[in-house]
């Protein structure tokens, strides 16, 4: 191999282990003074039910964006401000929608979220009930004939 | 035609996956609507990037409508949109207020004196704090922001000249309008 294709294998392993360290350091930055691990648990569980608005598939808690910390902080001083989880929540609600949430609150614009595969499935059973009475009917009425028809739908 | 059932089944989620497309063609995913438009802008204290010894709240500002732009000299987006606001600016007809978030003194700057300058006054938020209560949770981000304090109008992301066509300069036609009675 060339001397520059050891370069750039070196220029790439060098990349690669400097992004790890980044990673490393971007979680080991931050470590909140909490007073005990029961103040510590209602922490975690609450960043985990809030969305990081920056990578949107990810929550509070999870998150290495800039924002994503600047809201930890938030949360956690709020909380040492002795702030109830559902004021912490509506403190985001309002300046971010109900968006910064996980789990929809059920009112009325979210009511096809929350009950709509409730609906579908209900459709569903109709129908089956509906086709499951039509065929047993049909197959009461046209016993003797029940052969043909059967070969009829192997055909198709 | 019973038969043609499931074919046409077929065919209807074949247009839903159409619609689906269609719509994320028109519409940002990640765009979070802003719940404080219509509502008073949050109260502000903020120093200036030319003398931090300056600052200029939300109270100083009340009396006249004003446009705050959310940007940052590490924001690449807010690099794309700074030509349209170095050329679009003097024809608002309303102050353009720079809001350098979450970036050091010397980089805005620097940042300014190399692409221009578009802004009647910069103010700083080095910790992203009062960015929290405007909401901002990307730069660029824009504010109109009416004589009352009141936020009626937000853009999330680039100001591009159509937007500006389209959206901005009605909102601040309406704001004029307002005022005149």
């Amino acid at each position: 191999m060339t001397s520059t294709g050891f370069r750039a294998i070196r220029v790439f392993v060098l990349s690669f282990s400097l992004l790890f360290a980044g990673v490393l350091f971007a979680q080991a930055i931050e470590p909140l003074p909490f007073k005990n691990h029961t103040e510590e648990l209602r922490f975690q569980s609450l960043t985990r039910e809030l969305r990081c608005l920056v990578c949107q598939n990810e929550n509070l808690a999870d998150s290495n964006a800039d924002l994503a910390r600047d809201l930890r902080r938030e949360v956690f001083e709020q909380m040492q401000a002795g702030k109830s989880d559902a004021e912490i929540k509506q403190y985001l609600v309002d300046r971010y929608s109900d968006f910064v949430l996980y789990d929809p609150p059920v009112k009325p614009s979210t009511w096809l979220l929350w009950f709509g595969p409730l609906l579908i499935l209900l459709a569903g059973a109709a129908v089956v009930v509906v086709t499951v009475r039509r065929r047993s009917r049909a197959g009461i009425a046209a016993a003797p004939a029940e052969r043909s028809s059967v070969n009829e739908e192997d055909d198709w | 035609m019973n038969r043609l059932l499931p074919f046409f089944g077929f065919l209807l989620l074949v247009a839903l996956l159409g619609f689906g497309i269609w719509w994320n063609t028109q519409h940002d995913q990640r765009e979070v609507p802003s719940p404080l438009i219509n509502k008073p802008a949050p109260a502000f204290v903020l120093p200036t990037l030319d003398d931090a010894d300056k600052t200029v709240s939300k109270v100083s500002m009340l009396g006249k409508p004003y446009l705050i732009n959310v940007f940052a000299s590490w924001c690449i987006a807010c690099g794309e949109e700074h030509p349209v606001l170095m050329s679009e600016a003097p024809q608002l007809g309303v102050p353009l207020i720079g809001y350098n978030y979450k970036d050091a003194p010397d980089d805005a700057k620097a940042w300014l004196e190399k692409h221009g300058n578009p802004y009647s006054v910069i103010i700083t938020d080095r910790e992203g704090r009062t960015a929290i209560d405007f909401g901002v949770y990307g730069a660029p981000e824009s504010f109109l922001v009416d004589g009352k304090g009141v936020i009626r109008y937000k853009r999330i992301g680039i100001l591009t000249p159509e937007i500006i066509e389209k959206e901005l300069k009605p909102a601040i036609a309406a704001l004029a309008k307002e005022v005149q009675p």
